[in-house]
């Protein structure tokens, strides 16, 4: 794709750049990082192009670009690191960012480390687009949320409000790492997203829907995601939320949908399974690798190489090629997913999970496209075989406790089951529960694994991801239901 | 390569100078200039630059030091009534023309929005009030006496009780930052900023159900401008340690209906909560279940709170507002009653009315309604006798998740806590919700404790709600 891009998209530090970086030149910032005696050092170029556009009351109202440029340099001591940046590509500046990342490793005691030549890493593609977004006029994207706001409105005469967005953006990263790594890759993302209001004797209730991922113009060519659809369906929730009762209150079964329950996933079990936590023994499932730690239904994958998705990565922020990890194999745990800290500690090959939210901040392992694999239920049994729960089908968030597991998601699309019918929607809910047991109570898996469309973003200790998720339909046997009829 | 380069060379130390903030207020007053060259009718613009350090220490040896600054500016234009935002780190005069012909295209493609424009002149700030937010210590420390203090509340916090058996570290922090604004209006102003901080994090192991080991987690901290007014370190890293242990054996309850006491550190999340639908921005789009009914009673008598953006030396204080305008103390909620809500000036013209100068504005974004101290005020028993005369409840110190409707005000959120019994704290409770209409929440709340500590900028002393719907097991 980079051939199709206009300058003002291209990095500087790109080869025929206005500050182009050179293997030549990324030796001597690493001898410099390396100087007062750090073990290891990288460093990382960033370049990020972003665009948003909104819709309000059928207007387009805002239009907003940003630009952001600069070097993160990082250096390693044992278990110590060092981390500094700068967001000015002149070369006393980038000294100075690696002459203080390195102070980390002063009084360190061995000779400075040689810095090995270097050799670019072979990269997959996996998001290959013909044309990224950016590259396209303005109209056509304020033209999407004209469709959407109109789809909206058009489905029911109770919808009394629409907003629309677009955001896209292109990350160019170029890496050098002090054992002879160097990779670049270009990262395009978008996401479309639809919230509508509907009223109806005094009550409001809203509904939301949109997706995207490392896509461009193309992500709209389907009918079932295209903006007419995304508006259609935020509509849907929101109409469909009018007639809304109270949740109930305590354990019961829950059934999930397909697609976004994964972030029950990334919550309960995903954060869990970061190694980072596991090095240093914080996490529930530390220690527990050979151990069944889940139903034996339950096979769980990190996947950083599916076409396309939101959470895929040609390469991550340390230099290792995007893959596909297996967590848990039908119930037992059996891998991490690492970065080079961790990876290194367990004596293994990094898994290419090392992430970064920017040059601004140092990498850590983090998912990338989380999923429980599908079972062997016909979907339709599961939601037949529960007398009283309650069927979770969409999500506007959740959260986890690394440290004793508890995890909340918040369902903002639910509706109660009665003899194996879903009746009556039910008011936003929080589930609440504890990772391992959680895991532990799946009982039914439906043959229908379907990955959410690209909305999730993960944030850990300051630093956001974009991430994707999915499931199959997943019977749990109990798992407490924060609503209000106890 | 940013238009300043060559003079912050000269600082010495991450320290922010006047002159620091004198010259981002010329680079503000350059763009907005440079914008109007570029055909805007109006621009306004805002520069930040920050610098930091982290020195983070986990079992009693440095984990992370990352020192570096950084610098953003934003620019907002209105052409013919359209409007764009706009934000880049390259502050070259070249990269700024460039940006500003970039803007104003990007305006022509806005429909025109005609309660965009900027405030009248006459409302604009004429001066920049000096609220001491801005303390030269905090900028003289170096990462070694960063990591020092660390290590001391970390051991501190693993001396204090043996079931403390590991760590997630110990964190101590610094940002020191400058900002400028300036207008086509003819406001320019900017003020510098200092914080400091220790977090302590220690970890239990958890046995009581040995099927079912765990560990526990817990967190202490301090935080201020000023580097004197940090707790001692050794303090912070004891309490940290007390609060984690106390968790250890948590349990769900039963399922029912019971009394909410909310600690300091959460009661103020939901003061948050609070803001977050009672503003201009959330009053206009109405997606706040409290339009109309500014005048009325929303919530108990108890509860009044204030938004005091002039305290000096607080973490939330600014001198002049997102918009130019002049900053002002504003009632909130007047013992139960709401009062008009805070604006800035688009959502103040949407609502036809003027702006109570609470705009607050990010570099990349637009200006909106933005709290500075939002403070609960304190009732009038202490927190032993609020808790005293609690039969039976859950007394809350962690709230989880994202549970809240705007819309609607349903409300259920995951807690963790203590049970209390005959007004006694008895054990730890964790893995339950709690839920109610947000309504019935803030109209529920029966007592307020006198323990109002205003060291973060939202604040709130501890209070009661009532009754809500506990969800944990099943009841037998």
């Amino acid at each position: 794709m980079t051939t199709t891009l206009p300058a003002a998209l291209r990095a500087p530090f790109a080869s025929g750049g206005t500050a182009a970086i050179d293997a030549q030149l990324a030796n001597r910032l690493l001898g410099i990082a390396l100087e007062a005696g750090g073990d290891y050092a990288d460093i990382y170029f960033e370049f990020r192009v972003s665009a948003d556009y909104s819709l309000e009351e059928e207007q387009i109202r805002t239009l907003g670009r940003g630009i952001t440029l600069g070097l993160g340099v990082r250096v390693t001591k044992g278990d110590a690191t060092g981390y500094a940046y700068c967001e000015d590509l002149a070369w006393e500046k980038m000294a100075h960012a690696a002459r203080t990342a390195g102070q980390i490793a002063v009084g360190g005691g061995h000779p400075p480390v040689s810095v090995a030549p270097m050799s670019s890493i072979a990269l997959p593609a996996f998001y290959t687009v013909p044309t990224p977004s950016l590259v396209v006029s303005a109209h056509d994207k304020l033209a999407l949320l004209r469709t959407a706001d109109r789809a909206a409105r058009a489905y029911d005469p109770r919808i009394v409000k629409v907003e629309a967005s677009f955001t896209e953006s292109i990350k160019e990263v170029l890496l050098f790492t002090s054992d002879g790594r160097m990779a670049s890759d270009v990262q395009p993302l978008m996401r479309f997203g639809v919230r509508a209001v509907a009223e109806q004797h005094g009550k409001r209730q809203g509904g939301n829907a949109g997706g995207g991922g490392r896509y461009g113009m193309d992500y709209f060519a389907e009918a079932q995601r295209d903006a007419t659809a995304h508006g259609r369906e935020a509509a849907r929730v929101a109409i469909a939320m009018l007639d809304a009762r109270d949740a109930p209150a305590g354990e019961m079964q829950v059934v999930l949908a397909p697609g976004d329950s994964g972030i029950l996933l990334h919550e309960a079990v995903g954060h869990g399974l970061e190694a980072d936590f596991n090095r240093k023994q914080t996490s529930n499932y530390s220690g527990q690798l050979g151990k069944l730690v889940a139903s034996e239904l339950c096979t769980v994958v990190d996947d950083g190489t599916i076409a396309n998705s939101r959470g895929a990565i040609n390469v991550d922020d340390e230099g290792y090629a995007g893959q596909r990890n297996v967590l848990i194999e039908n119930g037992v745990l059996v891998g991490y997913m690492h970065d080079r800290l961790s990876a290194k500690h367990f004596g293994i090959s990094p898994t290419g999970n090392g992430r970064r939210e920017s040059f601004q901040s140092m990498p850590m392992p983090r998912m990338t496209n989380t999923s429980l694999l599908g079972g062997k239920d016909n979907p339709e049994d599961i939601i037949k075989s529960v007398k009283r729960g309650v069927y979770a089908k969409r999500f506007s968030g959740g959260q986890v406790n690394i440290s004793n597991g508890d995890f909340v998601f918040s369902l903002s699309e639910s509706y109660l089951i009665e003899d194996g019918k879903l009746t009556a929607p039910l008011k936003g809910v929080n589930l609440i529960g504890n990772g391992p047991e959680v895991l532990r109570q799946v009982d039914m898996l439906g043959t229908d694994y379907a990955l959410s469309d690209g909305i999730w973003t993960c944030g850990k200790d300051g630093q956001s991801v974009p991430v994707n998720v999915g499931t199959p339909t997943v019977r749990i046997a109990s798992i407490t239901v924060g609503g209000t009829q106890a | 390569m940013t238009a300043q380069s060559s003079e912050t060379g000269k600082i010495p130390s991450a320290g922010v100078s006047q002159r620091r903030v004198k010259e981002l207020c010329d680079v503000a007053q350059l763009a907005v200039e440079l914008a109007k060259q570029a055909g805007a009718d109006h621009a306004e613009v805002v520069v930040r630059e920050a610098s930091e350090l982290t020195a983070k220490v986990r079992l009693g040896a440095p984990e992370l030091v990352q020192e570096a600054g950084s610098c953003a500016l934003g620019l907002r234009v209105v052409r013919g009534g359209r409007r764009a935002v706009t934000h880049t780190s390259d502050l070259r005069r070249e990269a700024l023309e460039a940006l500003c012909a970039e803007t104003v295209t990007l305006a022509g493609f806005a429909e025109v929005d005609e309660f965009a424009l900027p405030p009248d002149p006459s409302l604009l700030a004429t001066s920049v009030p000096e609220l001491d937010l801005y303390d030269e210590r905090v900028a003289e420390v170096d990462a070694a006496w960063a990591l020092r203090q660390a290590i001391a509340g970390e051991s501190a916090a693993r001396r204090y009780d043996p079931r403390v058996t590991n760590s997630d570290g110990a964190t101590w922090s610094r940002t020191l930052g400058a900002s400028a604004f300036a207008t086509s209006g003819g406001f320019v102003g900017g003020y510098r900023g200092s914080s400091a901080s220790l977090v302590v994090e220690p970890l239990c192991d958890d046995a009581t159900d040995p099927s079912n080991p765990k560990k526990r987690n817990g967190f202490w901290w301090t935080a201020s401008r000023f580097l004197s007014e940090l707790e001692a370190a050794e303090a912070i890293g004891i309490e940290a340690a007390r609060r984690t242990v106390a968790t250890i054996g948590s349990r769900k309850v039963e399922t029912q209906e019971c009394a909410v006491v909310f600690d300091p550190e959460v009661a103020r999340s939901i003061v948050g909560t609070i803001f977050s639908v009672a503003n201009g921005s959330s009053f206009w789009r109405k997606s706040s279940y409290l339009v109309g009914k500014e005048g009325e009673l929303i919530a108990s008598p108890l509860v009044t709170i204030i938004d005091d953006p002039l305290r000096p030396r607080a973490a939330g204080s600014r001198p002049f507002d997102g918009d130019g305008l002049p900053t002002r103390k504003n009632q909130v909620i007047d013992r139960g009653v709401l009062s008009p809500v805070l604006c800035d000036v688009y959502s103040a013209r949407k609502l036809g009315r003027q702006s109570n100068g609470a705009s607050g504005r990010s570099v990349g974004g637009n200006p909106g309604p933005t709290a500075s101290n939002l403070i609960m005020q304190p009732g009038s028993m202490s927190r032993q006798e609020l808790l005293r005369s609690t039969r039976k409840g859950l007394y809350v110190t962690n709230l989880m998740g994202f549970g809240f409707n705007a819309v609607t005000g349903d409300f259920s959120r995951g807690a963790q806590g203590f049970w209390i019994e005959d007004g006694e704290l008895t054990f730890p409770v964790s893995e339950v919700t709690i839920a109610a209409n947000f309504d019935e929440i803030l109209k529920r709340i029966d007592a307020v404790a006198d323990d109002l500590e205003l060291r973060t900028a939202i604040a709130a002393p501890t209070f009661r709600v009532s009754h809500m719907t506990l969800a944990g097991t099943s009841r037998n």
